[in-house]
């Protein structure tokens, strides 16, 4: 812990333009307002943040996109007021280890006036512009996306539903899943249309679940009551909250930043890999995660899928728990993807085990392709 | 009276300039006077060159269809237009984008295609409120 002393110092700090009563300004204004003016007393430039810490109501994801930038390191911890005091402990540990280099901690709140302001996290922005239009919900989002992609690369809906075939043949294999039954291209297709692009089938599930991990330091994980499972690389980044704010739909700049960083902790780059997890939200995320993280060009990701790739007893298992598609999805299903790739490189898979898997992948997105973790794990250093 | 869909809000006093525009029948779009981007949503700095000198030009209401869905079903309640309808992201030919619905149009997905022109319609919801609707440029089909 003291090699944290003093490795790192706040070089601007300021308030919003004003402070008090003000029923002209949102919050979303004041937090922007502080933002800029900090920067400038510090001699820096927007463009300089490459970090954002903040809590409440705008997660950092909104304050990179309010900004147009794309952060490559965040934090979001909100437990009560102090939360931006606690961040000023998590950006010294982030700097010193040059996860990012110049942070933001900022704030604004419309407390007395209540301006642009909702009640749930990242809200007011769609209420304003989305919401009157039958937005809402993941469905009605990601699938621009999709749309898209088709239109720029030629992928065809058959393609997206053989990623439900290739997912739902793992959750065969896993007691736990909650769709086990083998599906066709043809059942995807088939399946009740919900919103074009999407039928029911190329859409996850929704289900009540709980998952977590524990982690400690190397050396104290010898102690522990199984195999480690070492974490090599880590990475993460946020492009937007609102869809019409990401610079192109089909390429996620999140998800290539988050790669990017998490491999080259790691050492690794994507040939490296025998074992992937993706999060798929819908059947579409996972071959665009994988043209984003350089695995393949744009309009290639599909070709992962097809059987014998990425299906069981295939070259390059994805998804082996089933996903969020067929395995489980309660609503943020990030902390599953990993629970599966710490129990591969365990080997405790059994019928669905990868052989002698050494390198697992998990890259998740939060949002619409909005924000992306990364992580390499290996039960070998 | 029943509206047929959700009110925007919370509207923001930053977005006033666009409201206010769009209950006149005009598109009207933030510009930094810095670097001369418009740029969509308003804030009260560009999220481009991070000046905060920010002016409102008139827009032309044409733009282009970057992407789309239709929806089979409808999601909440406060929305009461029947499905299928299509949601649109549109690129306006300033280059902003914008959430919308595409009308004047079949809801079908062999008829609507990325890129296709589209002009804006503009949508009275009260006496505050227009939205704006986008249909395919130079008639419907």
């Amino acid at each position: 812990m003291k090699e944290l002393r003093n490795s790192v110092c706040i070089v601007g700090a300021d308030e919003s333009d004003e402070l008090g009563t003000l029923p002209n300004k949102s919050m979303l204004t004041l937090h922007l307002e502080a933002v800029r003016n900090a920067v400038r007393d510090a001699g820096l430039k927007i463009s300089d943040v490459d970090g954002v810490f903040t809590a409440g109501q705008h997660s950092p994801a909104t304050i990179g996109e309010a900004l147009g930038i794309v952060p490559r390191y965040i934090d979001g911890t909100t437990v009560g007021g102090c939360s931006f005091i606690i961040m000023v402990g998590h950006a010294m540990v982030a700097l010193h280890h040059g996860l990012c280099d110049v942070a933001v901690v900022c704030h604004g709140e419309s407390g007395r006036s209540g301006v642009g302001v909702t009640p749930r996290r990242d809200t007011a922005l769609p209420g304003q512009y989305e919401t009157p239009f039958g937005f809402g919900g993941a469905p009605t989002y990601f699938g621009m996306i999709t749309t898209r992609h088709m239109h720029e690369y030629g992928t065809t809906l058959e393609q997206w539903a053989q990623v439900a075939v290739s997912t739902r043949a793992w959750a065969g294999l896993n007691p736990k899943a909650r769709n086990r039954e083998p599906i066709t291209v043809a059942d995807v297709l088939n399946s009740r249309p919900v919103c074009y692009p999407f039928n029911l089938l190329n859409i996850c599930l929704v289900t009540d679940a709980g998952g977590a991990v524990v982690l400690t330091r190397a050396d104290r994980a010898k102690d522990c009551a199984k195999k480690p499972v070492y974490v090599r690389g880590a990475g993460e980044a946020t492009e937007h909250v609102m869809l019409t704010q990401m610079k192109n739909l089909t390429q996620s700049e999140a998800t290539r930043l988050s790669g990017t960083k998490a491999f080259a902790m790691a050492g690794v780059g994507p040939t490296d890999f025998d074992h992937i997890m993706l999060y798929d939200a819908f059947t579409s995320g996972p071959p665009i995660m994988l043209e984003s993280l350089g695995f393949c060009k744009p309009g290639e990701g599909v070709r992962y899928f097809e059987h014998g790739r990425s299906t069981p007893g295939g070259t390059l298992p994805i998804n082996t728990n089933g996903g969020g598609l067929s395995y489980t999805h309660s609503g943020m299903y990030g902390i599953f993807p990993i629970i599966e790739a710490v129990r591969q490189q365990r080997g405790e898979c059994g019928p669905r085990q990868v052989p002698g898997t050494k390198l697992s992948l998990v890259n998740g997105m939060g949002g619409m392709l909005s924000a992306a973790g990364t992580l390499v794990l290996s039960h070998e250093r | 009276m029943e509206l047929e869909r959700p009110l925007p809000q919370p509207i923001t006093p930053e977005a006033k300039p666009y409201w206010d525009g769009l209950r006149a029948q005009k598109l009207m779009l933030p510009r930094c006077r810095a670097c001369q981007r418009a740029f969509l949503y308003p804030r009260v700095l560009c999220p481009f060159c991070h000046a905060s000198d920010i002016e409102w030009v008139q827009a032309s209401g044409r733009g282009k269809l970057y992407s789309f869905e239709i929806a089979y079903q409808t999601i909440s309640k406060a929305f009461k237009l029947k499905p299928p309808y299509v949601l649109a992201m549109i690129e306006l030919e300033e280059g902003p984008r914008m959430m919308s619905n595409l009308v004047g149009i079949e809801p079908d997905p062999k008829r609507i295609a990325c890129d296709m022109p589209v002009e804006i319609v503009f949508e009275k919801l009260t006496d505050e409120i227009t939205l704006p609707l986008f249909k395919p440029a130079g008639g419907a089909r």
